[in-house]
């Protein structure tokens, strides 16, 4: 009998497929069923949003942070914020930041709410997405009454937030609050002890600290590699200094710790909300200096130089001062960072976005080497890849 | 506010400790809005970045960001940025260096794994060329796409646009073609922003000057 050729396989993963979170396109190389290397092709969701930023005012630019992770949009938007109050040292009112911090909190419970349930279901479990999507309706109802969107919000702007929060919300999100853990209590019931869970995502994926480090990790995914690690204690911003919470770490490294960290992430989320919902002090929500926020309806209708605000700051916008600067925030997938070069005009020289999901899914080729097929949809899902920040 | 002074003395202390150790590799050093940035040279970058990465007081584990900036008007038009994070001593630091469309910049891969994309990234958003790179492939433009799409004299609208054709039955390119130019205004105030000579300007300078005479 004649000896036999084994070829290596290829194969197209995506880019339309469930489980590739969006418009991944695969290509892995297999001996059998096995990874030999995979090669993720991205950029079919690149809309050029560097560029267009480069052509457009610091406040038209906001929006298009919102397109970035759309899952949890009002984090790109703060990160944003940041940069631009930095160079032009805009100061934000206290009850501006706590509003910041509440929703900034709200949008990483409305990311890891997805990203648990549709991980669930990529390694087979239907029901939490179901259940947690009515979850992620009820906070963005609260997106939609503060700021009339659902989703894109535009919330955060340089320099405060948009509107102030409306008669009644606080009492609203702090209820809420009260009910929610049972959320996840369910949550965890199907998933943390779920035999079949537990060996899609146990062992699987392992990334150490040293390879975490290397390969540019931040956010969940670095803390369930035991490095303990979270800008909001170590780089704080917007006051998070002044919050009693607690940073969850893992120490195996392996999807179902990536998953681990995400559950209990929610938990001091919760807190932080709470926290800033019983502080929330009275006064204005944006920084009262009139050529970097617009002047209320009411104030135009009596000042001529409310008008002449208003007018300058939606034809011109504001000019920020010459200078560059780095700004990041502890986005709920990484740390989400701004380079904001100003040259002194009304629009930014250059602002280029790091995108911590970029980092993640370049070490997948890595992660994915030597497992299964099957494993790969599992690593994808535990590193949170949404493919809006990551395209760009 | 209050521990602002602080940080930033440990970061000059820091900037130092750096350019005393590296001597002529880096040839500048400055603290902008209170973030150390370095200037290095381009061909020492490696040893650079190995040494932020592995000396004791630097521990500078992490490379967060590598990305290119575009000034048309210099020589070496590009900038590349470097932005190092260091866990242990909770710092960031910034290198910055220049390069033109064909001097090559030594890649870093070697030393931080992560920076394989941004630097594929960079070459394939403002051409710049980094040598050594294992896989220097286009990673975020369209297969077979042309030009270098965030180079400042790269328009906004690019040069070809795409559609599916029905009766060809497949995604067609075509050359862009606008109903309406793209607006682009002037805002610089006619008071601060404008260098050139007005037309009449000259007049009243010439005015000036007789009337001085006189």
């Amino acid at each position: 009998m004649s000896e036999q050729q084994i070829k290596n396989f290829t194969l197209n993963f995506g880019p339309q497929h469930p489980a590739a979170h969006g418009v991944l396109r695969l290509v892995l190389e297999m001996d059998g069923e096995v990874i030999e290397r995979a090669d993720p092709h991205i950029g079919l969701l690149h809309r050029g949003t560097e560029k267009l930023i480069e052509h457009k005012t610091y406040m038209q630019a906001v929006p298009y942070f919102d397109r970035l992770d759309y899952v949890a949009p009002q984090n790109q938007e703060h990160a944003f914020a940041l940069a631009v109050e930095k160079l032009a040292g805009m100061e934000v009112p206290p009850r501006g930041q706590h509003i910041r911090v509440i929703f900034a909190e709200l949008g990483r419970l409305l990311n890891h709410i997805f990203n648990i349930c549709a991980y669930a279901m990529d390694v087979g479990a239907m029901t939490p997405m179901l259940w947690g999507f009515e979850e992620r309706e009820k906070l963005m109802e609260f997106c939609e009454r503060v700021s009339g969107a659902r989703l894109h919000m535009a919330y955060f702007r340089p320099g405060g937030v948009a509107i102030d929060m409306p008669d009644g919300l606080a009492e609203d999100i702090m209820e809420w609050t009260e009910q929610f853990p049972k959320m996840i209590e369910d949550l965890e019931s199907l998933l943390t002890d779920n035999r079949i869970f537990k060996q899609r995502t146990v062992d699987v994926g392992i990334i150490s600290a040293e390879q975490a480090l290397d390969w540019g990790f931040s956010g969940p995914n670095l803390r369930a590699s035991g490095i303990a690690w979270d800008l909001r204690k170590s780089q704080p911003y917007d006051g998070y200094e002044k919050y009693d919470f607690d940073v969850p770490i893992a120490k195996h490294g392996d999807c179902y710790d990536r998953y681990l960290v995400r559950i209990y992430e929610m938990y001091e989320s919760l807190k932080i909300v709470k926290q800033a919902l019983e502080k929330l002090p009275p006064g204005p929500v944006t920084c009262d200096d009139h050529k970097f926020s617009p002047p209320s309806r009411g104030d135009m209708k009596h000042s001529m130089e409310a008008l002449i605000h208003h007018f300058k700051l939606y034809t011109e916008g504001y000019h920020v001062p010459a200078g560059e600067t780095y700004c990041v925030v502890e986005a709920p997938k990484g740390e989400f960072g701004v380079f904001l070069i100003s040259d002194g005009s009304n629009k930014p020289y250059r602002c280029k976005i790091r995108a911590p999901g970029f980092a993640h899914l370049q070490a997948l080729d890595m992660l994915s080497r030597g497992h299964m097929l099957a494993d790969v949809v599992a690593n994808i899902g535990s590193l949170d890849i949404v493919f809006g920040e990551i395209d760009r | 506010m209050a521990d602002a002074e602080p940080h930033i003395r440990s970061l000059a202390d820091l900037g130092e400790t750096i350019a005393g150790e590296l001597g002529d590799m880096i040839s500048s050093r400055e603290i902008i809005n209170g973030e150390l940035v370095l200037h290095a040279q381009r061909d020492s970058i490696v040893k650079i970045l190995m040494f932020l990465r592995d000396d004791v007081n630097c521990q500078f584990k992490l490379l967060m960001e590598l990305c290119g900036v575009d000034y048309p008007e210099r020589e070496e038009r590009f900038d590349v940025v470097y932005c190092l994070l260091s866990l242990t001593q909770n710092m960031r630091v910034r290198l910055k260096l220049s390069t033109d469309e064909a001097s090559p910049v030594p890649s870093v891969t070697g030393v931080y794994s992560s920076a394989g994309w941004w630097e594929r990234e960079a070459w394939d958003l403002y051409g710049i060329y980094f040598s050594d790179h294992p896989d220097l492939r286009r990673i975020l433009s369209d297969y077979g796409f042309e030009g270098h799409p965030l180079r400042k004299d790269f328009p906004l609208t690019g040069y070809v646009e795409i559609r599916y054709d029905d009766e060809q039955k497949r995604v067609v390119y075509e050359p862009v073609n606008l109903t309406q130019e793209y607006r682009n205004f002037d805002f610089l105030s006619p008071w601060e922003g404008v260098q050139q000579l007005l037309p009449g300007d000259e007049k009243a300078e010439a005015a000036e000057e007789e009337g001085g005479d006189a």
